[in-house]
């Protein structure tokens, strides 16, 4: 499925954002909220991961149905995770295109990565 | 440190243009003194300039610089190995108000207005502001406290809560803009005249302004009320300036000085109906002052080219970017002020800003003493600090004057008297409106004059007053007054020929006022209620901290002030 | 030894909106409960697990290290580097801020803060248009409409509207939310959407169409209209524009829905000309919804000392700004930079991650109490004492009002000011042996 990913503030990612190495951070962060709907359509269930894909990048997340959701439009804790999937364009202006951004949806077996995982590859 | 063989300007003190030598020590002026030899044969030495009023500080001054990246641009000087870097010219970054002032030969400068709830903010700022000596006047004049205790005719409180609002803000003196307009903007309002009830609140302006300079007065403040008239910029304010004038005439000051002093008044002394017949009323505003004592003025003299307007005069500042179209900031601050910032370009063929340009200068060609009126430009309302020595430069000369009007819309001949006038400043006057007056006017006794006990703020300029045809080479003249030969601040050596050689911090005055402590009693409960229930911080952490002013300069007065002292 | 006490009025630093009411219990050295703080603030007053002792990275590994070892090493970072970065400061104080812009000019470096990730779209859109604004006690005591645009304060921002906004009780407005009309504009039903008068759905990119013809109706050219503007029915915009216009004191609140999302900064600027032109009908105001307690201290700091908010560009010694081209993100993505200071923000989560790969490519010093991310890609890691908890300083509210940050409790750990000043010291002393040693 193709949607609109938002990724914004939420209240559980707020109160752990200055711990974030802890699993409360990813079980606040490591999330994917879709629609009833959606989430229906795509046959998950609770506990099950959704696979977001663009240009940028791809992260498996855990996914949670949200009624204030409307369909095609996917919203992420900001992040981490996230931000796989924002590019680095700025349009000239220095700020990234964080909300808006294009991404395909489908369910997975993969596992969320956990914060230390996402940074492995990085080298120091 | 010995200054010798200048020629001397210090009106205070009866001097003037005298060959001298001056003596300091321990960065004050005495009898005499040895050290470090400055020579100054035949060069124009007078004390450091004193600008009384000036916005250099604050969140609209910040606001100005936010939203003007474009003027930031301007000015911009890169870092050396005393001087930080330097950018914006209508909205300097701090360290160019400091050398800038320091380059013209200004030692003290003091900020307009700040509201009491984001002093903080302008302290922060004044103490970034390198060398020179400042203060921040305190805007009182929309305050709910102060309405209601002048509606309750409670004089004793209205004493306590300015003391006390002082010392909140580490203020210095009580500043009134718009009285009343800045509340009735609160909902998008104004006040039309001194009669005009501000709503909700069942006081008018002119109770306002009386009842602040009455409590002024009894708390003996070293500086008077400083106004910046109800409606300000309009077409036929005059009259306003007038009628204001007249209430406060019956009032006795405090201190030896005014009664009240009219802040930028060129921006008050309009005639006309509207901008078609718009023109000066100066001439009317200037007999008043010549007829009149209890009042003094600084003329905001308005200049060609770029200006940011900011003022608590919030309605004023909408209707500025209505009629320019341009980009415009509001801040009401709850419960005290509001206030407004838009640039502005004035140009010499638009007739109402020639008419401006005329109305300041003919204001300070026609009152006959100089020691009521001072040398602004409110900066940078009417254009940026950095342009003194161009309004210098016109009131003493009036061949300068004349050719810069004959650039201007033809109309301006018949809309003001200002050519003809043939009067020329000469040094004297000049030195009284930059230097002398604004020290006394604001009642700072150790600043202005170079008698024994004044601090070694000295400016020598690199021109020869005894030899040099000021009229006729307004043009060196302009030259000479904008990079002083030598500034010297507190005794020591701040500016050369333009560059900064040292940057001492200044001080920041301000005034702790004393009240009778049961005035001061009956205040808090009010001022509680009003912490609890409107204002949206708490009453322990509103005041200005003694962490914000490292460098503080605490004048006292009210109950515990000395006795009338002779200003010298 | 301490007692138990309470320390009243405390102020929160976590969120733009700065709450002074926080009532904390400290005993024993500790903070043991706090009042008043929504979750937010109170998990960060109680606390979390800290980075204990300085680090460096030797042979692919942090290792402890002292103090001064990580302040040499770290001016050796920023003395070598052509164009290293100063970036965060929104987690920290003013004092610490003038600390850092210091340091940015005797290296030559450029300075930037989290508002270009969060309401640097916000700050061009104010220098297109400027900000209408006023202090949050003028809306707690006059406004009756509120909108919150592409915000949502229930999560973000949890005491906004009991103290500031919806919720609130003042002067003229003592019927608190029975006497006001909130509004929400978002893209999803959001939290504060739910307890709205109004809420309007947006489709994602289309706020800035729905801002104009919200324009468009209040300047009475609402005929020029299609029947559908954005995914909004023009109805429901009619009856906003209506709304609006006949507010005693309207006041919008906006977020990073607006800054974020297509559009950045021209939605401000949109939004900015809506509220200038509700002015010849109602008073109306807009705040932007600063997320963190002081990036708006740092945005006021670099003005009055470099003429710009943010996105300062010191490398030639005199300041030079150009969002687009001088802001974090797109010298990071250009490669642009060749180390990093990263202090009281983190950029490992927050930036994109091809962003943040190219910060892993260069030497990174963290300054941080708490490990994160960042501290993954660090090369020096230097742990602080928490403004607002454990060192006085000063913050700018998301109104721009200022306060200063009490302490509540001692620490052994400097403050963010101390250490910046020790690598500052370090600076001028390998500066100073370095021209001793003719180089």
């Amino acid at each position: 499925m193709l949607a609109t990913m938002i990724s914004g503030r939420t209240l559980a990612q707020g109160a752990e954002c200055e711990d974030k190495m802890n699993p409360d951070f990813f079980k606040a962060v490591a999330l994917c909220h879709l629609s009833e709907k959606d989430f229906q359509s795509l046959g998950l269930s609770e506990g099950e991961n959704v696979l977001l894909r663009n240009e940028h990048g791809q992260v498996a997340l855990r996914a949670k149905a949200d009624s204030g959701l409307p369909e095609n439009m996917v919203f992420l804790p900001m992040g981490p995770w996230a931000n796989i999937l924002v590019g680095k364009d700025t349009g000239g202006c220095g700020t990234p295109h964080f909300k808006g951004v294009q991404v395909e949806v489908t369910a997975t077996d993969m596992p969320v990565l956990d914060i230390r995982e996402l940074f492995l590859n990085m080298g120091v | 440190m010995i200054i010798k063989g200048g020629i001397v300007y210090d009106p205070a003190n009866g001097i003037f243009g005298e060959e001298m030598d001056l003596f300091v020590d321990k960065g004050r002026m005495v009898e005499q003194a040895k050290g470090e030899e400055i020579d100054a044969h035949g060069l124009l030495v007078m004390p450091g300039g004193v600008d009384a009023h000036s916005h250099i500080a604050g969140k609209k001054v910040n606001t100005g610089r936010i939203m003007r990246p474009d003027d930031s641009r301007l000015g911009t000087e890169p870092r050396t190995g005393t001087c930080r870097p330097s950018t914006g010219y209508t909205v300097p970054n701090c360290y160019a108000i400091g050398y800038r002032y320091a380059r013209m030969g200004y030692t003290t400068a003091f900020e307009a207005a700040t509201p009491i709830l984001e002093a903080r903010h302008t302290h922060e700022e004044l103490e970034e502001i390198p060398i020179i000596d400042k203060g921040a006047l305190t805007l009182f004049g929309n305050n709910w406290q102060v309405m209601e205790c002048i509606r309750n005719n409670d004089m004793d409180m209205l004493a306590a809560y300015m003391a006390w609002g002082l010392r909140s803000a580490r203020g210095y003196g009580v500043k009134i803009v718009n009285p009343g307009g800045g509340e009735a903007w609160g909902f998008g309002g104004n006040v039309k005249g001194l009669d005009d009830p501000v709503p909700n609140f069942d006081v008018t302006p002119a109770e306002i302004i009386r009842g602040l300079a009455q409590a002024n007065e009894m708390l003996r403040l070293p500086h008077s009320i400083h106004l910046h008239l109800n409606n300000l910029g309009k077409p036929g304010n005059y009259n306003t300036a007038i009628e204001t004038l007249d209430l406060l005439k019956d009032i006795r000051p405090g201190r030896m000085r005014q009664v009240v002093h009219i802040t930028h008044m060129q921006f008050s002394a309009y005639g006309g109906s509207s901008w078609r017949d718009f023109e000066s009323k100066a001439p009317v505003i200037a007999d008043y002052f010549n007829s009149h004592h209890h009042a003094t003025m600084d003329m905001g003299q308005l200049l060609f080219g770029s200006a940011t307007t900011m003022t608590a005069d919030a309605p004023l500042e909408y209707g500025n970017a209505r009629l320019t179209h341009n980009k415009w900031s509001n801040h009401d601050i709850e419960l005290e002020e509001s206030s407004g910032v838009v640039p502005m370009v004035y140009s010499r063929k638009m007739l109402v800003n020639a008419v401006q340009w005329a109305v300041g200068l003919e204001l300070a060609l026609l009152v006959a003493d100089p020691w009521k009126i001072l040398m602004t430009t409110d900066h940078p309302n009417g254009s940026p600090f950095v342009n003194y020595p161009e309004v210098i430069s016109l009131l003493i000369s009036k061949p300068k004057r004349d050719a810069e009007m004959a650039l201007m819309h033809d109309q301006v001949q018949n809309r003001t008297s200002l050519s003809g006038i043939e009067r020329e400043l000469d040094w004297t006057d000049i030195v009284i409106m930059t230097r002398a007056a604004p020290a006394r006017i604001l009642g700072l006794q150790d600043k202005g004059h170079l008698g024994p006990g004044a601090d070694a703020d000295i400016t020598i300029y690199n021109l020869m007053p005894e030899e040099l045809d000021a009229s006729q080479n307004h043009d060196l003249v302009k030259k000479a007054l904008a990079c002083a030969k030598y500034t010297i601040k507190g005794g020591a050596v701040v500016s050369k020929d333009g560059q900064i050689l040292s940057t001492p911090p200044g001080r920041t005055f301000w005034v702790d006022a004393a009240v009778p402590q049961d005035d001061a009693d009956r205040l808090m409960p009010e001022l509680e209620e009003k912490f609890a229930k409107y204002y949206s911080v708490q009453l322990s952490n509103y005041a200005v901290q003694d962490a914000y002013l490292p460098h503080a300069q605490v004048i006292r007065a009210g109950l515990s002030v000395e006795s009338l002292k002779e200003v010298a | 030894m301490s007692e138990a006490k309470i320390i009243k009025d405390a102020i929160c630093s976590f969120c733009g909106c700065l709450c002074d009411d926080i009532n904390v219990e400290v005993d024993e050295g500790r903070v043991q409960r706090v009042r008043h703080a929504c979750r937010l603030g109170s998990s960060k007053i109680l606390g979390h697990g800290r980075i204990e002792h300085p680090m460096v990275r030797k042979d692919g590994r942090l290792v402890e290290a002292s103090f001064q070892e990580a302040y040499d090493r770290s001016a050796q970072i920023l003395l070598r580097a052509n164009k290293p970065l100063l970036y965060g400061w929104a987690s920290t104080s003013c004092e610490a801020a003038k600390k850092g812009i210091l340091l940015a000019e005797e290296v030559g470096a450029v300075i930037d803060s989290t508002a270009t990730v969060c309401h640097g779209p916000s700050v061009i859109g104010i220098e297109e248009k400027g900000l209408p604004g006023a202090t949050l006690g003028q809306v707690k005591n006059r406004a009756d409409t509120i909108v919150f645009w592409g915000c949502n304060p229930v999560e973000a921002h949890p005491r906004h509207s009991l103290r500031y906004s919806s919720n609130s009780v003042g002067r003229f407005t003592p019927q608190g939310r029975e006497g006001r009309k909130i509004v929400v504009v978002d893209v999803r039903e959001t939290r504060t959407a739910r307890n709205a008068d109004k809420f309007i759905r947006v489709n994602p990119g289309g706020d800035y169409e729905v801002i104009s013809a919200l324009r468009m109706l209040v300047k009475g050219k609402g005929d020029l209209l299609p029947q559908e503007v954005g995914g909004v029915l023009k109805a429901d915009l009619a009856e906003l524009a209506d709304m609006l216009k006949a507010a005693r004191f309207g006041a919008l609140f906006f977020g990073l829905g607006i800054t974020h999302s297509r559009g950045r900064y021209k939605n401000i600027d949109n939004a900015l000309s809506l509220v200038a032109e509700l002015n010849q009908h109602s008073k109306f105001v807009i705040l932007p919804m600063r997320g963190h307690y002081n990036v708006g201290g740092i945005g006021q700091t670099l003005a009055w000392s470099s003429g710009y908010p943010m996105s300062v560009d010191l490398t030639r010694g005199k300041p030079y700004f150009n969002p687009g081209e001088t802001s974090a993100c797109d010298l990071l993505a250009r490669r642009d930079v060749d180390a990093a200071l990263i202090i009281a923000a983190d950029a490992a989560s927050n930036f994109p991650r091809s962003t943040v790969e190219a910060l892993a490519d260069i030497p990174v010093i963290q300054i941080d109490p708490y490990e994160n991310p960042t501290t993954l890609l660090s090369d020096v890691v230097i742990p602080c004492a928490i403004a607002g908890v454990e060192v006085e300083g000063t913050a700018y509210r998301m109104d721009g009002l200022s306060l200063r940050l009490r302490k509540l409790v001692d620490s052994c750990l400097p403050s963010d000011e101390e250490i910046l000043m020790g690598i500052l010291g370090s600076v001028h002393r390998q500066r100073q042996m370095m021209a001793n040693q003719g180089v």
